[in-house]
């Protein structure tokens, strides 16, 4: 099953190649992995996306844990929570395909952030299903390029992962 | 008004601050500013040793047979590769340790500089925790925090990486008294509701099974774990790295478990309905196959301070996270305060059955051989030191005959590579658990082929008069691997012949040591008595035994516990 599981460690070097070398190691995997500084610069927070069967689950949240700059580790798919994820698409948009591909854009909410005579640079949020979609709606071969960051998530109401 | 001091003088104030005594190194390019300070004091003694692998391995011995944190310090580079075998050793066995290793200076990393390797990530996967030291302000409270880390929670290695110009640079010195990490706070006390869940669970035992482990030793709970089950009246057994856990001249001791166990600790481990495992980890090497192990029901209690041991390889029901020993003195008082006893009738019927099993004589073997038998050395060596020797060991099959045959009734004595199962370990932890232990008996019960492994190191027992005994069992071959070559590998044993093997008596005697050739199994018990009358020299004993020995009982892998090889 998949699992999203939200990560606050301390702001250190090192500190992400700690949980990345875990999950080499252990033969764990990561689907996508986002992390940047809270707003206490001496804390990081991380999302992070695996796969695997409850006992999986239950060692990795347990080797996380152990890892000494881990502070709190929350399964955010044990409750109500929302996740995001961002994606930047470059599309090929030569004079036939512009209206249609704006429109494309306009029905998934994303936004054209770069305009070229050939192309539209294209930003995209939602769920990592959104994204899918979208790509899926898009002609592929007229796509030139995709990043995306990988899911972040936050507790739904009143849970929140805090020290 | 204090002065300011060096990187290097703080490093060494910060050692004689936590009260270490020893330490072992082995000098170079990057630490040149620490060994400087290290000849200007006394209060720290520096054991000089032949190669960076032996310095983790003494500072292992000396930690596993004190209780004191072990201390090492290598150089910057190939000081610090040749450490990394040490340091996986120590974290397999979650042995206290701090690594002090020196590292190119600050503008040099990265730059491909003479002997720089990226010791942080080299390290990582096998320490529990390390640090580079990147501003001389932070150098003595990262050394406290690595003593901390290292002692408490699950014990393991902490290296501490120091790059040149940190040990030149100056700062006013200040050693913490005690250090708090809001990401590092170790659970020691049990879950009371947990314990009295335990306790019910004992109670209603008709075939209880107590399987303690290294946890035991390095929690000093031996003592209680032993009450305990006196009181309890059950059967009890040690794993490898948990011998002496509780006294194994005792008849509620029913040996070894595991692959190499014996057929009764085995059996009562496969064939009990509550069993209790404290500080032990359920290793591979332990169960054998899980999926044959639960063939059988039964409960399981797990006592661990490591969380992630709990249910790793095998689903418990009643997990207890907690310091052992902490929580034994809860259980104690629990069990005190309340009336009931085990079914005191079940448990004799389940000891009549243990009984029956030890009948079968695992560990027998013949006696009447014209060649030495390896298990006879062990016998003998056990008797000639009366039980009270500290033993280390190499690994291999004289690693497991150690095991089965030297009765340890105390913790702390038997000291061997159980986890990483290094070759090379006996000899420089032998150092380490002498120098800890001045005055008492060590051995080191070795095989030709682990003893060349670090055999270097008998000119470091010889600068500092270490007597240990070396007690080599020579059977010509990589003894364990040959076995599993007779039996898993159509006797094609590849490789591993020792060929071209040295002479061991005049290789001691070169290194200024008394050496000692034993072909006959009459001489062995002579050779024994001569051996520990020279109280202040080494003796490298060289049994030469039956090449055609096997360990058993043997599990083969992938079988289960009741699966058993037997003689």
């Amino acid at each position: 099953m998949r699992h999203i599981i939200a990560i606050l460690m301390e702001n250190e070097a090192g500190a992400l190649s700690r949980v990345a070398g875990l999950f080499s190691a252990r033969g764990y995997n990561i689907e996508s992995l986002t992390v940047a500084p809270t707003e206490d610069p001496t804390l990081s927070r991380m999302t992070l996306v695996t796969k695997g069967s409850d006992s999986v689950i239950e060692q990795i949240t347990k080797q996380l844990n152990k890892l000494i700059e881990v502070i709190k580790i929350i399964d955010l798919s044990e409750g109500d929570h929302i996740e995001r994820e961002m994606m930047l698409v470059k599309i090929r948009a030569a004079s036939k395909d512009r209206e249609e591909i704006k429109r494309t854009a306009d029905i998934f909410r994303g936004h054209i952030i770069d305009v070229s005579e050939k192309s539209y640079t294209i930003e995209l949020t939602g769920t990592g299903e959104k994204l899918d979609a979208f790509l899926a709606a898009v002609d592929s071969g007229l796509i030139l390029e995709v990043v995306r960051t990988g899911a972040s998530g936050i507790g739904r109401g009143e849970r929140t992962l805090k020290i | 008004m204090s002065t300011e001091l060096t990187g290097a003088e703080i490093t060494i104030r910060c050692l004689q601050e936590e009260g270490i005594t020893h330490i072992f190194g082995y000098p170079g390019g990057a630490v040149l500013f620490i060994y400087d300070e290290l000849f200007k004091q006394k209060k720290v003694k520096h054991v000089l040793v032949r190669h960076e692998q032996a310095a983790i391995h003494a500072a292992d011995g000396y930690a596993r047979s004190s209780h004191k944190p072990g201390v090492a310090l290598v150089t910057s580079g190939p000081g610090l590769t040749n450490a990394v075998t040490g340091i996986a050793t120590a974290y397999m066995d979650s042995i206290p340790m701090v690594i002090i290793s020196g590292q190119v200076p600050t503008r040099a990393i990265g730059m491909d500089a003479f002997q720089e390797v990226d010791s942080v990530g080299i390290t990582r996967p096998c320490v529990k925790h390390n640090f580079l030291v990147k501003d001389i302000a932070d150098l003595a409270v990262t050394i406290k925090k690595a003593f901390y880390i290292a002692s408490t929670g699950r014990p393991g290695p902490v290296l501490v990486d120091i790059p040149k110009d940190i040990t030149q640079h100056k700062t006013l010195f200040e050693y913490p008294d005690s250090v708090t990490m809001r990401s590092y706070t170790p659970v020691t006390k049990g879950h009371p509701g947990q314990i009295k869940k335990a306790l019910q669970l004992i109670m209603q035992a008709k075939r209880p099974m107590v399987y303690s482990g290294g946890g035991v030793i390095l929690s000093n709970a031996s003592a209680q774990l032993t009450n305990l089950i006196r009181t309890l009246g059950f059967p009890c057994t040690n794993t490898l790295m948990g011998l002496g856990g509780y006294p194994a001249t005792d008849n509620q001791f029913v040996g070894m478990p595991g692959m190499h166990g014996t057929y009764e600790a085995n059996m009562a481990m496969q064939n009990c309905d509550v069993l209790v495992a404290v500080g032990a980890r359920f290793d591979d090497r332990v169960i054998g196959n899980p999926e044959h192990f639960f063939n059988r029901d039964r409960k399981i209690i797990h006592i661990d301070i490591d969380p992630s041991s709990i249910s790793k390889r095998v689903q418990v029901d009643v997990p207890i996270v907690g310091d052992i020993s902490e929580v034994l003195t809860e259980l104690d008082k629990q069990l005190k305060a309340q009336k009931g006893k085990p079914d005191q009738a079940a448990i004799k019927a389940w000891w009549d059955q243990i009984e029956q099993w030890r009948t079968r004589d695992c560990l027998k073997y013949d006696r009447e051989s014209k060649l030495i038998k390896p298990q006879f050395v062990v016998e003998q060596l056990y008797k000639a030191t009366k039980g009270n020797a500290f033993v280390t060991s190499d690994v291999g099959q004289h690693q497991m005959w150690a095991a089965q045959f030297y009765k340890f009734d105390k913790p702390r004595r038997w000291i061997n590579s159980g986890g990483l199962g290094t070759m090379g370990f006996g000899l420089p932890s032998a150092m380490g658990v002498q120098f800890a232990n001045p005055k008492d008996t060590v051995a080191c019960v070795t095989g030709e082929a682990s003893i060349q492994m670090c055999i270097q190191e008998l000119s470091t027992c010889k600068q500092y008069h270490l007597p240990i005994k070396i007690v080599n069992l020579n059977n010509r071959y990589m003894g364990m691997v040959r076995q599993w070559q007779e039996f898993f590998h159509g006797n094609r044993y590849s490789e591993s012949y020792m060929d071209a093997l040295p002479d061991f008596v005049r290789l001691a005697e070169s290194y200024g040591h008394v050496g000692m050739r034993i072909e006959k199994p009459e001489d062995v018990e002579g050779a024994f008595k001569e051996a520990f009358k020279l109280k202040d020299r080494l003796v490298f004993l060289d049994f030469i035994t039956d090449q055609t020995e096997n360990v058993f009982p043997m599990i083969p892998g992938g079988k289960g516990l009741s699966e058993m090889i037997l003689v």
